[in-house]
């Protein structure tokens, strides 16, 4: 993914430019409820947060995984099961699904790490199949209809969640600390370490460092990340169900991270907005969604593999001389 | 009655005749699919919307044209071919310089809009598609009943195989494509066009994934669904056997077939998930796979 490269070295200008739009963008966020419908914005701020995981793992470190809809869905039916089945706390049931979401990631990571390149994607794709099976056949996630009318509960005790704008700067919290925790991740030395494998795994495993762990690390980390949205999905939603662990699920998150910009660490969030954004529109149009994915998908691999903000960077905000340069 | 393990001999083979049928799926599938990453460093996602889209149109072809079964099975692969060598034209010869997750990305957009299309037109249910006058109806084997269709299929499967195997191994156009397989810029300096060879090749593959399609439209349901529940099984496959060798495909095919076969009759509940064991046990013992050179 060495497209990715080019917005890395960036200016001074450009990383203050990028420090207030950020500042604006989450004042938008905070705005936001009072104007637009609030869960159609929760339903965003979780996707959101799910292609930033995933992103940790494709854009950083390079590895496709065609099979996080098994930690988000996973981690929605431990929660759901949690808050619903032994009242647990909300912000129990999230630790819960999150942490079974990072164990899975444990187990799939560690077989998928042993092969390389398009076997990973496979391996990710088929172990994640093998987990909707599980899902289908196992009697806590009551099979077709799902985990229904999960209470949302009180926060920590203090916070009624049945109240929508509660809810909601709840879930921005979540979103806000889930995206801090990837951005420090990304530029701490783990992550560089994670940046060198992406861009040369030989020369990183001669420099001495254990690819195979770094990677499994790294595996981890995207899978809890992913499970903590799916978690936070369930309480807003109140309800876990097939849909969420199925391969079309890997395959929308996929969606949002190229359309939106792999390697970026916005990107991900504008193209889990346009995505959720779009696929609002199209229901009530019956243009089937299906096709509208698929093309996208088509579309951005052909001519657009930056994504948008991939490419505003490249345009805007590249040092001179690295400028147009397509980076294959 | 004879039992075996407690189980019926009967219902023992029945399934296995059954696994040995999917098994013939999950064999000419894998193949096309290594023999396109082979060359064309690509994984076909599509490659199960293909084998889809082949049995609909000999459905279509029979339902408003009135042709039947066996023109289907020559006009159907060509038909998933000639789209193949389009698909390759317009827009895969585009990714080649790129990683290959490009490539798997774009087959996977592909296969979301084949099968939204057929989605859209036909809904999700299935369309039952007669077995053909001259294979219906069944065998006494003295041990078993033989539907004739499921025997047919079973030997056809292994003639496309065995026909590819040999194509590829034995003949003059097939050394040009291991060659190419091993070192494009070179082949091409001796004055093959591999690009040509690159559109073949991908037309192969979706003739052979079409193919498949017809095959299976008697046994299976024609539906839209078809082949996305397929593919992700075939790839389950396909990290079993290795893309290294075409002969590994084929017999990691029917293995798992047979295996899936066989689980159905022991432990039903894990029919779903025993080819997905299987890899996982085959990648903590053998991470190349059974027939891997690693790639």
């Amino acid at each position: 993914m060495s497209e990715a490269t080019l917005h890395e070295q960036r200016t001074a200008a450009s990383v203050r430019l990028e420090r207030v739009l950020i500042a604006l963008a989450i004042l938008a966020l905070v705005a936001a409820p009072f104007f637009v419908y609030p869960i159609f914005l929760m339903k965003m701020l979780c996707f959101a947060l799910f292609a930033c995981a995933f992103n940790l793992l494709l854009g950083y470190t390079g590895l496709l995984s065609f099979g996080h809809a098994t930690f988000y869905g996973a981690a929605a039916y431990f929660c759901a099961y949690a808050v619903k089945a032994w009242g647990w706390p909300p912000e129990a049931g999230i630790l819960l699904g999150t942490a079974g979401a990072a164990v899975l990631g444990l187990v799939m990571g560690f077989l998928a790490i042993r092969r390389q390149g398009i076997y990973f994607s496979m391996i990710t794709l088929a172990l994640a199949q093998m987990f909707y099976f599980f899902c289908v056949q196992a009697p806590f996630t009551e099979g077709e209809d799902g985990i229904q009318g999960v209470p949302r509960g009180t926060l920590f005790g203090i916070v009624d969640l049945n109240v929508t704008l509660n809810m909601y700067f709840f879930v921005l919290a979540v979103f806000l600390l889930g995206v801090f925790a990837v951005w420090r991740i990304v530029n701490s030395p783990f992550g560089m370490i994670l940046r060198s494998i992406r861009e040369n795994e030989n020369r990183a495993i001669s420099l001495g460092y254990s690819v195979g762990r770094y990677k499994l690390a790294a595996f981890v980390m995207s899978a809890a990340l992913a499970g903590l949205a799916g978690a936070t999905k369930a309480i807003v939603f109140q309800f876990a169900t097939l849909t969420d662990v199925t391969w079309q699920m890997s395959g929308e998150v996929i969606l949002m991270t190229l359309l939106g910009g792999i390697g970026t660490m916005v990107g991900p969030v504008v193209g889990a907005g346009l995505v959720v954004g779009l696929e609002n529109t199209l229901a009530t149009s019956g243009f089937p969604v299906t096709i509208a994915t698929g093309l996208i998908f088509m579309i951005c691999v052909l001519v657009f593999r930056r994504g948008i903000v991939g490419e505003i960077y490249a345009r805007f905000l590249a040092p001179a001389g690295g400028e147009g340069g397509r980076a294959q | 009655m004879t039992m075996i393990f407690g189980i019926p001999v009967q219902a023992l083979l029945g399934q296995m005749l059954v696994g040995l049928i999917n098994g013939s799926f999950y064999a000419m599938l894998s193949l096309g699919l290594a023999v396109i990453f082979g060359l064309l460093r690509i994984i076909n996602f599509a490659h199960g919307a293909l084998y889809m889209f082949g049995a609909f149109i000999g459905y279509l072809l029979l339902v408003h044209l009135g042709i039947g079964y066996w023109p289907a099975l020559i006009l159907v692969p060509l038909v998933v071919g000639v789209f193949g060598m389009a698909v390759e034209r317009l827009a895969l010869s585009r990714l080649y310089r790129l990683d290959p997750l490009y490539g798997l990305l774009f087959t996977f957009g592909l296969a979301l809009v084949i099968e939204g299309v057929f989605r859209f037109y036909y809904g999700v249910s299935g369309n039952p598609y007669a077995v053909p006058p001259r294979l219906a109806g069944g065998t006494n084997l003295g041990f078993m009943f033989l539907p004739n269709y499921r025997g047919w299929v079973v030997v056809a499967s292994l003639i496309v195989c065995i026909g590819t195997w040999l194509l590829i191994e034995k003949t003059r156009l097939g050394s040009y494509l291991r060659a190419a397989t091993e070192n494009p810029e070179l082949v091409q300096a001796f004055g093959v066009n591999v690009p040509l060879l690159l559109t073949l090749t991908y037309g192969l593959g979706a003739a052979l994934a079409g193919l498949a399609g017809i095959l299976a439209a008697p046994v299976y349901q024609v539906s839209p669904l078809m082949g996305s529940d397929l593919i992700i099984v075939v790839f389950a496959v396909v990290v079993v056997g290795g893309m290294g060798s075409i002969l590994g495909a084929i017999v990691t095919g029917y293995m798992l077939g047979l295996a899936e076969g066989l689980t159905k009759v022991f432990y039903p509940e894990a029919s779903n998930l025993v080819v997905f064991v299987i890899m996982a046990i085959v990648l903590l013992l053998r991470p190349a796979g059974l027939f891997g050179r690693d790639a």
